[in-house]
């Protein structure tokens, strides 16, 4: 018998936190976006579990979809970074802030 | 107590797929190269494609490894070789004074109230989805014709709709990072 869904509901939660701490504290954009990636990777194990348990495929297919979606982010989020680094020579977020009032 | 309820393997790959993912993460808010990060990210999630083949996922792990582990983590080590950025960040610094207490304070409760909302509360009904007519999920080759269906009758627009955001994404990138020179090379 597998293991109930619980456990991979806290785990995924566990690693939501992890990620989520990371995105507050680090500067680097690079790695804000690797933790922007741990926290999909916890919503799409949240979905997983949930489609095991419900038996039903819809879940996985959800995943599926974020797994597109998040492929398309970072192309597009790298880009800017390369972009940024060009004319700033940096990448760290701190040193972004030109709108600051 | 644990063994007897459930089985040893299944009790063995949930916690092979827990450690490799919280070692992973806290990998990736820890150290400071980012080169070492990208390889912590990998870590992560080849733990989390562990917990799609146990929960019989078998596609979505594949496409696991070979889109996140193949392609953005290369996508992101290609970046940071690019820039030259894997010099390390001082991790020690904190600009903002008071930031890392917040930040843990607010994702300690985050998480807390995650946790005592699953345990508060009865999601898993025992209902089952109609379409599969409360059989459970197919695993291996079975999966990939389940997930396949689904996508190519129910999602067939969502589908769609992705390949024009593929194509976008690609533009963009590719319109973001050209040089500017470029432009007056062009215009000249």
């Amino acid at each position: 018998m597998n293991v109930p869904a619980a456990w991979y509901l806290v785990l995924a939660a566990v690693l939501f936190g992890v990620g989520a701490y990371g995105l507050l504290t680090r500067r680097s954009a690079l790695i804000m976006f690797m933790c922007l990636e741990l926290m999909l990777n916890a919503v799409n194990l949240t979905f997983v579990t949930f489609s095991r348990t419900m038996s039903d495929v819809a879940g996985q297919v959800t995943v599926f979809f974020v797994m597109v979606v998040a492929a398309a982010e970072v192309t597009v989020g790298l880009g800017i970074v390369v972009a940024i680094f060009r004319r700033r020579s940096t990448t760290s977020v701190d040193e972004l802030s030109e709108m600051k009032g | 107590m644990i063994a007897t309820a459930y089985s040893a393997g299944a009790v063995a790959v949930f916690v092979t797929s827990a450690l490799l993912i919280v070692v992973g993460a806290i990998g990736v808010i820890t150290v400071k190269n980012p080169v070492h990060a990208a390889m912590s990210l990998i870590m992560t999630l080849f733990g989390v494609a562990v917990a799609f083949v146990a929960q019989s996922a078998d596609f979505l792990a594949a496409v696991q490894i070979i889109v996140y582990a193949g392609a953005i983590v290369v996508l992101f080590l290609f970046v940071i070789m690019f820039l030259g950025v894997d010099r390390r960040e001082g991790v020690r610094v904190e600009p903002l004074v008071g930031q890392r207490p917040l930040a843990a304070t607010g994702v300690g409760i985050v998480v807390l109230g995650l946790v005592a909302l699953m345990a508060r509360s009865h999601w898993v009904t025992g209902a089952m989805s109609v379409s599969t007519k409360g059989a459970p999920l197919a695993t291996g080759s079975g999966n990939v014709s389940q997930l396949g269906t689904a996508v190519f009758t129910t999602y067939l627009y969502a589908f769609e709709a992705t390949a024009a955001l593929l194509v976008i994404a690609v533009v963009g990138a590719i319109v973001l990072a050209r040089r500017e020179h470029s432009l007056d090379e062009e215009s000249a």
